[in-house]
Formats: C-alpha cells, structure tokens, sequence
C-alpha cells in the first residue's frame, strides 16, 4: 500500500503539472490579454505600454515559470476587472462552492446507494420499477429546469425556501437537491448493477451457507464489494458537480467560484479564469488520486497490480 | 437408527424456466449417518447440485422444493423458516463449493472470514475463534496457519482456497458436511491430495459426508454409500462395495466400464464416457429417461415406473431388466 500510495501521488503530481501549463498556455493563446485590459478605444501605444506592464512582451515559458511560481505561493495576480487580488476574491467564495459539492454528492449517495439497493434486492419488482423511474426522470430533466421548477414550487408559491443567496444552511437546500440528483442516475444504476452481480456471485452464495444474517450478507458481504465502482464514480461527479455548479449557482445566485467563474469568462478577466481553472483542475487530481487510494483500500486485490 | 443424521425421501425440485417447468431432480432419496460417507455421482447436468442446495436451503429463488420427508438431526427441515434455517447452516451442516477461486469474498481477510461462521454460531470469543481458526489450518495443511489469517484470498492459490474453504465449514464443528465436486476446478496434481483430507477429517471428526464426485477412484476407496443419479432420478443405489463389483443398471455398467479390474480404479480417472446425451427435462415425464442411450431397451422401457429392484443390502435400482438376466451375462465377462 505504501508504494501503491507513493506511485499514484507522483503520477497526480505530473498531471498537475501539465494541467498547469495547459491553462496557462490556452488562456494565453485564447485572446490577446493586451487588448482584453486596454480595451476597444486603446490606442497602439497605451497596448505596448500594457504589455510592458504586464510583462507580456517576455517570452512565454518565463512568463510561465514566473506565473506559477507566483501562483504556488498563492500570487495568482490581480483581476482585470475588479482590481482586487484574485486570491482574495477566489478564496473568499471557494468555501460555498465546496460546501455545494460535497452536500450535493452527499445527496447524491445517500439516495442512489439505498434505492439502487433495494432495487438490486428484487429486480423487475414495484420498488425496482420506482427507483428506475426516479432515476430516469433524473437524467431527463435539465439541471437548470429542474432548478427553476423547484425555485418556483418550493420558493414562489409555497414561499419554504430562499431562492436565492449564500448566507443561511437554507439557501443550500435546493441547489443542493438540483446539483445532487443530477448525479443520482448513474450512481443508482452502478450501485444497482453492482449489487446485482454481485448478490449472484459465488462468495455471497457462501456467505449465506455459513448461515450469516442478512444483514450480514447483505452489507459486510455484498454492498462492501457492490460499492468500489460507485466510489471512484462518485468522485468523478465530485469533480463535475463542482464546474457544474456554475450553472447552480448562476441560478440561484449562490456566489461561489462557479458563479465567479461564469462572471470572469464573460469579462475575459484572465487571471480570474486561470486561477479558477487551476484550482478546479488541482482539485479533480486530488480527487482522483483520493478515490484511487480508497478503492485501493476497499478492494485489497488493487494495490498488488 | 440413531445415528441417523439426514433422511431424504422423495426430494424433487422443479423451476418455472422459458420453455415450461423444468424437473431437475425428481424423486431422490437417502440417509447418512453419522461417520458416514455417501457419495452421489452422475453426469453434469443431472440434478446434483440442486439436491445438496435444496437440503442446504440454498436454492435460487425460484425453485420449488417438494419433499415427503426431509429430517435432519431428527428435525423436519421441510418448512424451517429462513432464520431457523441459517442457524443450521455453517453451524451443523455445511457445505463446500465447486468453485474455490469465487468462493471466498475478495475484500476480507480468511481470519475474517473463518472467524465470522464460528461467532455467528458458537461463542462470540474473537480469540477463541482466532485459535479454532488456526487450528484447522493446521488440520487442513497450510503452512504457518498463523501469519495466514491477515491474508487476502487472492494471496492463495486454487488449491489453499478450497483447504480454507474446508476450514471454514469445519470451524463449528458441523454434524453434516456436503462437498459439491469440491476438486473439479482444482489441478489435478491436487485433486486426490483434497479428496483425502476430506476424506481423512470426516472419518476423524465422525461427520456424515455427501461427497459429491467424478473421481470413482476416490468413491471407490472413501464411499460407504454410493448413489447414481440420472436425469434427476436415483437409478442405483447401494453399499459402496457391492455397486463397483455388481453394478445392475445399465448405465452405472457404462459408468463403471473404464475400470480395469471390478472394483479398483486408477487414481483420477474420469467417469467413464456414456455415448448419447441428456434428455431434455421439460414438461410431464414418463419411463426410464435412458432408454434413449441403453443398448437394452425396448418398448416397455417407456412404462418403466419408479418401483426399484431390491437385491438386499440395500442396494438397488430402476430398470426393467431382471437381476438374473442382468448377473447371468456379466458372468463369463469377467471371469479372469
Ligand atoms: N437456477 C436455475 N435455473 C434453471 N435451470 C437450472 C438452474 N440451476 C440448475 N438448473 C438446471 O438443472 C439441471 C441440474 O443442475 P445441477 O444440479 O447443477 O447439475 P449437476 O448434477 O451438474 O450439479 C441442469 O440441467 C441445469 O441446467
Ligand atoms: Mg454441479
């Protein structure tokens, strides 16, 4: 396990790396951030005057070195358009986007576990049949529409909810129910084919010959081997539901870094965009590398590959 | 007798498929007793499987089990609810599987998985369970049982599996042990090895075993009992002894035919190759199911009805033909 854990974390740190480069790189060759800055009525002068500033006029890999060793030390520069530290304004709202996310996955597995569950318990049944129909719906529904049903059911007529904002436990509940059930379809069917298979498979058929409850078969013995695919898929959703959060929290005016970041694209505000892209990129390895050491730690065969 | 373990009497199971109601087993029946051996043999296919998961109540769900009697320990078992029935299971009936690699949960370690069966049924002592646990690894020959128990089954070979899993089902002490073709998936370089530990810790710990096997050179020296099944049907029965020297039905002869001299045959030999294949099980059926591959049918065949032809010493079987007629022919043929 030590070496499995020491292998995985320099492969997720080599993908950082390149992870970084290529933002910095697209961004750079996306739109001319003189030109972004200076604005339509710059002169050609007051351009070169920015590039100087700026220290565009250096060649690219110094600018790169130079924009991540400044970016490690948490420096990821100043926003074109708000003139604040983008570390302050990024850090200030990452908290709300991660609070989203995890409750949102949370949501997510509380519900699709249990009823992907239950409806690997008795295929084809009543309740096999509703957990497919909840699912289905939740992968026909738009998030956006879904979001604004709920915003006009639950916070126009029958006023339970706050529509919009980031101040109180309330403002989360929809968001979260829209961002969550998204990824509910697929983490109820894996968890349900999972199950299925592995409620057929030769150690559960012993499990029940040793007599174990079936409580026992049913959780030490099946969920426990059912559940390693739903895990390193739900860290994937992680990762999505927290650049899908932009659509979420656009809605629902939560000003988190996806709403920051649908304001920074729409104002080519670069170092914003880069910053944000950084920190969601770092965080989909972290992720990634996370699911890789549970799995590894849940199913004992995958640290000896 | 008291030393009676398990009475089965006209066990059959019928599962709804596609195609109609499926009689896989049809009519079985027997006894073991107590440090006895029973071994069944048959073609695949022919409803031995089924016949230990139907005592063991571990049949798919929708199978249908009918039985005139079914007593184990002198307990009707027939409509034991599924709790009353896990608590015989693991504790003093168990059973081994055909399939050593796929039979132990690959997420926990065997000191896990040995310990569970005994705390379920025993005591809940996790060092008494740690120290049965070693014990039998000992028993069932796998070096430095100790350092064994924090391993993960993937860490053993096919052959370490299935002895764990003969552990496992000794671990409380069962009173029955069923072995479902415990060695077919195994190399045969160790097959026999297997057979005779089975063998070994069931004479030692007085077990009633049902040994389920293709290896008539292990039936011939363990079986006290042997039972011949076809088509779901018993068509031979008797002392272990008397069958290999004097088989009466036509296929248990075919059964018997590679064996060199009557009663002896070569360590892991095969069943002896019957030409034909298994009628099908569908539906409402009727007669002797192997007249269709018998050199001696005839019409009557059809009429065959399940009444056996007792030879005394319980041995038996179902076919038409007469013990005289049967015995009269095998004469000069086998005089040496
Ligand atoms: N779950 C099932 N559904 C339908 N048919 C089955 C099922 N299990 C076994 N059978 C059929 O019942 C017959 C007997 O099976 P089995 O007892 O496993 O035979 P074997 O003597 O090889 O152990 C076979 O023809 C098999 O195809
Ligand atoms: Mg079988």
């Amino acid at each position: 396990m030590p070496a499995y854990t020491l292998k995985r974390t320099f492969v997720a740190l080599l993908i950082l790396i390149v992870v970084s480069g290529l933002t910095f790189s697209l961004s750079h060759l996306s739109a001319d951030p003189a030109l972004t800055i200076g604005g339509e009525q710059a002169s050609e002068e007051d351009i070169q005057a920015i590039r100087k500033l700026y220290g565009f006029d250096r060649p690219i890999h110094v600018q790169y070195l130079d924009w991540l060793g400044r970016a490690l030390s948490g420096d990821f520069g100043e926003s074109y358009h708000y003139k604040q530290r983008v570390f302050d304004m990024v850090s200030e709202r990452i908290g709300r986007t991660m609070l989203l996310g995890t409750l949102a996955i949370l949501f997510a597995l509380v519900v699709s576990i249990p009823l992907g569950t239950l409806a690997a318990m008795r295929p084809n049944s009543i309740t096999d049949r509703i957990a497919l129909f909840i699912a289905v719906l939740g992968q026909a529904l738009p998030t956006f529409w879904f979001a604004l049903m709920m915003i006009i059911v639950f916070g126009v007529w029958w006023r339970w909810l706050p529509i919009s904002g980031h101040t109180q436990w309330a403002n989360y509940v929809m968001p979260t129910i829209a961002l969550g059930y998204y990824a509910t379809p697929a983490l109820m069917r894996l968890t349900r084919a999972g199950m299925i298979e592995v409620l057929a498979s030769d150690y559960i058929r012993t499990a029940r010959a040793k007599g174990l409850s079936p409580a026992s078969v049913l959780f030490k013995h099946a969920l426990r081997n059912a559940i390693i695919p739903v895990v390193a898929l739900a860290a994937v959703w992680f990762g999505f539901m927290l650049g899908g959060s932009i659509v979420i929290e656009t809605i629902f005016n939560l000003k988190g870094i996806g709403w920051l970041s649908y304001d920074a694209l729409l104002r080519s505000d670069l170092p914003v965009v880069q910053a944000i892209v950084l920190v969601f990129a770092s965080f989909y390895v972290v992720l990634t590398l996370l699911a890789d050491l549970l799995n590894a730690y849940l199913d004992p065969r995958i640290s000896v590959r | 007798m008291s030393g009676t373990i398990l009475e089965v009497e006209n066990l059959s199971v019928d599962i709804p498929v596609a195609a109609g109601m499926l009689h896989p087993v049809r009519g079985i029946g027997f006894t073991v007793s107590r440090g006895e051996t029973l071994c069944i043999v048959g073609e695949s296919g022919c409803g031995k499987s089924l016949t230990s998961l139907a005592i063991m109540g571990l049949l798919p769900k929708t199978a249908r089990r009918n039985a005139d009697r079914m007593e184990f320990l002198g307990r009707d078992i027939r409509n034991l609810r599924e709790r009353e029935m896990a608590r015989l299971r693991g504790g003093s009936m168990s059973m081994i599987f055909q399939e050593p690699m796929t039979s132990l949960n690959p997420s926990y370690t065997i000191g896990n998985q040995l310990a569970e069966v005994y705390l379920r049924h025993v005591e809940q002592s996790r060092a008494a369970a740690r120290d049965r646990a070693v014990f039998l690894l000992e028993k069932v020959g796998i070096s430095s049982a100790a350092s064994r128990l924090g391993q993960y089954p993937h860490q053993l070979s096919g052959g370490q599996r299935q002895r764990v899993m003969i552990a496992m089902a000794l671990m409380c002490g069962p009173e029955l042990i069923i072995a479902d073709e415990p060695t077919t998936a195994l190399d045969v370089t160790i097959q026999a090895q297997i057979l005779h530990l089975l063998a070994e810790l069931q004479r030692e710990f007085r077990m009633g075993m049902i040994l389920i096997t293709h290896d008539l050179g292990i039936v011939a020296r363990v079986a006290d009992k042997v039972q011949v099944m076809y088509a779901g049907k018993t068509v031979e029965e008797g002392p272990c002894e008397t069958v290999f020297d004097a088989p009466m039905h036509p296929y248990t002869q075919g059964l018997l035919r590679c064996i060199p001299i009557p009663g002896r045959t070569r360590r892991g030999e095969r069943l002896g190759s019957v030409p034909g294949i298994v009628p099908n099980l569908v539906g409402e059926l009727s007669g002797c199911m192997f007249r269709n591959r018998c050199d001696y049918a005839s019409d009557a065949c059809a009429g065959l009805r399940d009444e056996p032809t007792r030879m005394g010493d319980g041995h038996a079987y179902t076919c038409l033909r007469a013990p005289e007629e049967v015995l009269g022919e095998r004469q000069p043929a086998e005089a040496p």
